[in-house]
């Protein structure tokens, strides 16, 4: 017996240029310092919503510019191993950066090497969009999670974590709370959004999902 | 055949992703009974326009009202605004005070005649740049650049600068493509239409018969390169690349364009490379070529598109909906399409093209495994569907 049906929401981002640009490494250490939280959440865990199917190969705009504007491989893999799910805040993960960049360029030229195309700043604005598919049981819930617009899983898997400041997202707390099955609700906190694709995360949340319907579980 | 005349939404939902055509009428629920105008300087021709005459009815049978203004003037407000989108795109042009005085006046007269009273006006281009200096207090007004802006011929943007501020934003296409703007710049990329005829599905013997039309022998595999015949597409770099795979494997290549207005210069050393080996097929198109280009991508092993400069460069996304690995060159928006190493490779020099040409060619399992990546890309991030919601999405954002 549940107590609120489950709400499926999509989202939709209008991307806003904003600066402000940066033309080195030391350049967007300062930007990173300086930005608003928004802006950090748009440049790291907010790509996810462009990697609804491909992962990317790198899971922040900061390590694909390192990379392919930069040309600097190291500096592109340390910070692409920086976790927005496991730093925990917009806070801490800013200070990760940083650490990132200060000991980056500690050890590099005096003088940073300066990037092909600059990097600026993005502002998203989410739009969130009701998706008419709701759910009152665990049968109902994989049904329309299988359905659902991959922003779906934006939406209710890593937006909301960075909205409500909560460290799980909304499928985990409804199947806990709203279906009382901590057993899932654990199993669907566990996965990794870091790194892959919205898809990858549907098909691991709907394998749970599935163990979840198989009879004594 | 050429593909249905009038398409619904519903005719989206085989090729778009799972869920996003019911995303897209969700959202436009969201925003219905505000009504959303474009403005453009024609009906006919050139992507935007394309864009239009097919996302138009599906939003308004979403029941969010949009129509499509086009300014009209004279034949020399006509070569005026030709020169202004060339300015505005960094190609030089003698402008005159004069010229820019016309396209000002003709703005004014059409700002008056025109019904531009919507919940959110968008302004394409240069040509109808100017109507927003009589635009009505009420609504929101966008001017949406297409194409690399990044550097505009210095007298012509400081003549449009002076009016920018009478917009409430400017949507571009990619962030290199943005100048500094003194009001709010949004993102939006171009996106490609799988059901028009340069992407629809075509049967194997329709393609067969188009190649044969075309004059591309059907007992090698070939490499194809889609662009005009000038030095910018770089069709002689293509050629050395090719000569530099062709001592290993027994390809062709292909190269598909339209003959460039200013001369044949370029496409006469194409054809003299041609005449030298045959297996080198230049194909001048004209007309409507899109069904043709449609069946050369899908015959194509491995699509190169190796621009010196480029604006969103959407063949690549045409070229990759039909499962083509794409080597291209990290100019304009080709990056934005290709993950090199996943759905195929970003290369800066002919060596680099050539090298991945043989990689892949030495990898047939590599070609099917990222041409299917490829496809997939497109269908998430650059198909019409994407295109619509991005717009329903800045329609609810700045009418909220």
């Amino acid at each position: 017996m549940t107590l609120m049906p489950f709400v499926f929401h999509g989202c939709l981002a209008v991307r806003e240029l904003v600066g402000p640009e940066a033309w080195d490494a030391r350049a967007l250490l300062e930007g990173i310092g300086q930005v608003s939280d928004e802006m950090l959440f748009t440049h790291t865990a907010g790509t996810m919503l462009r990697r609804t199917v491909q992962g990317d190969a790198w899971p922040n705009d900061f390590a694909l510019w390192a990379a392919t504007e930069l040309g600097d491989q190291a500096l592109a893999e340390r910070l692409a191993m920086v976790d927005v799910f496991d730093a925990g805040s917009l806070d801490a993960l800013r200070a990760n950066l940083v650490a990132v960049f200060e000991d980056h360029l500690h050890r590099g030229p005096v003088a940073p090497t300066p990037a092909r195309e600059p990097f600026v700043f993005l502002r998203t604005h989410v739009v969130p969009v009701p998706l008419g598919v709701t759910a009152s049981t665990l049968r109902e819930f994989r049904d329309g999670l299988a359905v659902v617009d991959a922003s779906a899983l934006f939406y209710h898997v890593v937006e909301v974590r960075y909205r409500l400041g909560r460290d799980r997202g909304d499928f985990a707390e409804w199947t806990e709370h709203g279906l009382g099955r901590a057993d899932l609700a654990e199993r669907l906190a566990r996965i990794d959004a870091h790194v892959g694709s919205l898809e990858r995360i549907r098909d691991r949340c709907l394998g749970v999902l599935e163990d979840g319907l198989v009879p004594g579980s | 055949m050429p593909g249905p005349v009038r398409i619904t939404l519903d005719d989206y939902r085989a090729v778009a992703p799972r869920g996003a055509v019911d995303f897209v009428v969700r959202l436009a629920e969201t925003v219905r009974g505000r009504r959303l105008v474009h403005v453009t300087a024609s009906r006919y021709g050139g992507g935007i326009a394309a864009t239009l005459n097919r996302m138009l009815p599906v939003v308004n049978a979403l029941g969010v009202e949009t129509t499509w203004e086009i300014i009209v003037g004279t034949a020399e407000f006509d070569a005026g605004a030709r020169s202004l989108a060339l300015a505005l795109h960094g190609t030089e042009q003698v402008v005159t005070e004069a010229m820019l005085e016309r396209l000002h006046a003709t703005c004014v007269d059409n700002a008056t005649r025109l019904p531009l009273d919507g919940d959110l006006v968008m302004v394409h281009g240069g040509a109808p740049f100017l109507l927003v200096d009589r635009r009505p207090d009420a609504g929101r007004w966008v001017w949406r650049g297409h194409g690399d802006l990044s550097a505009p011929q210095a007298q012509v943007w400081g003549f449009l600068r002076r009016f920018l501020p009478r917009y409430d934003a400017a949507v571009l296409s990619r962030r290199s493509f943005a100048p500094p703007l003194p009001i709010p710049r949004y993102l939006i990329a171009p996106a490609v239409d799988p059901l028009d005829d340069r992407n629809r599905d075509m049967s194997r013997l329709e393609q067969a018969q188009r190649l044969d039309r075309l004059g591309v022998p059907r007992d090698k595999p070939y490499l194809v390169q889609v662009g005009e015949f000038t030095r910018t597409q770089d069709p002689q770099g293509v050629i050395n690349a090719y000569r530099l795979v062709k001592k290993r494997h027994d390809v062709r290549l292909v190269l598909a364009g339209a003959e460039p207005a200013d001369g044949t210069t370029v496409l006469d050393e194409v054809r003299e490379a041609a005449h030298a080996d045959p297996d080198v097929v230049p194909i001048v198109l004209g007309g409507a070529p899109d069904a043709d280009l449609n069946a050369l991508e899908r015959g194509a092993t491995v699509v190169v598109q190796k621009p010196l400069r480029a604006d969103f460069a959407l063949d690549v996304a045409c070229a990759m909906w039909k499962g083509k690995p794409v080597i291209g060159s990290p100019v304009g928006g080709i990056p934005d399409q290709i993950v090199s190493q996943a759905t195929g490779f970003i290369v800066s020099t002919v060596e680099g093209a050539a090298f991945r040409l043989r990689h892949l060619l030495n990898s047939p399992e590599l070609i099917g495994r990222m041409g299917a990546a490829a496809r997939e890309m497109v269908r998430h991030r650059f198909l019409i569907t994407r295109d619509l919601a991005d717009h329903l999405g800045l329609l609810a954002h700045l009418t909220k």
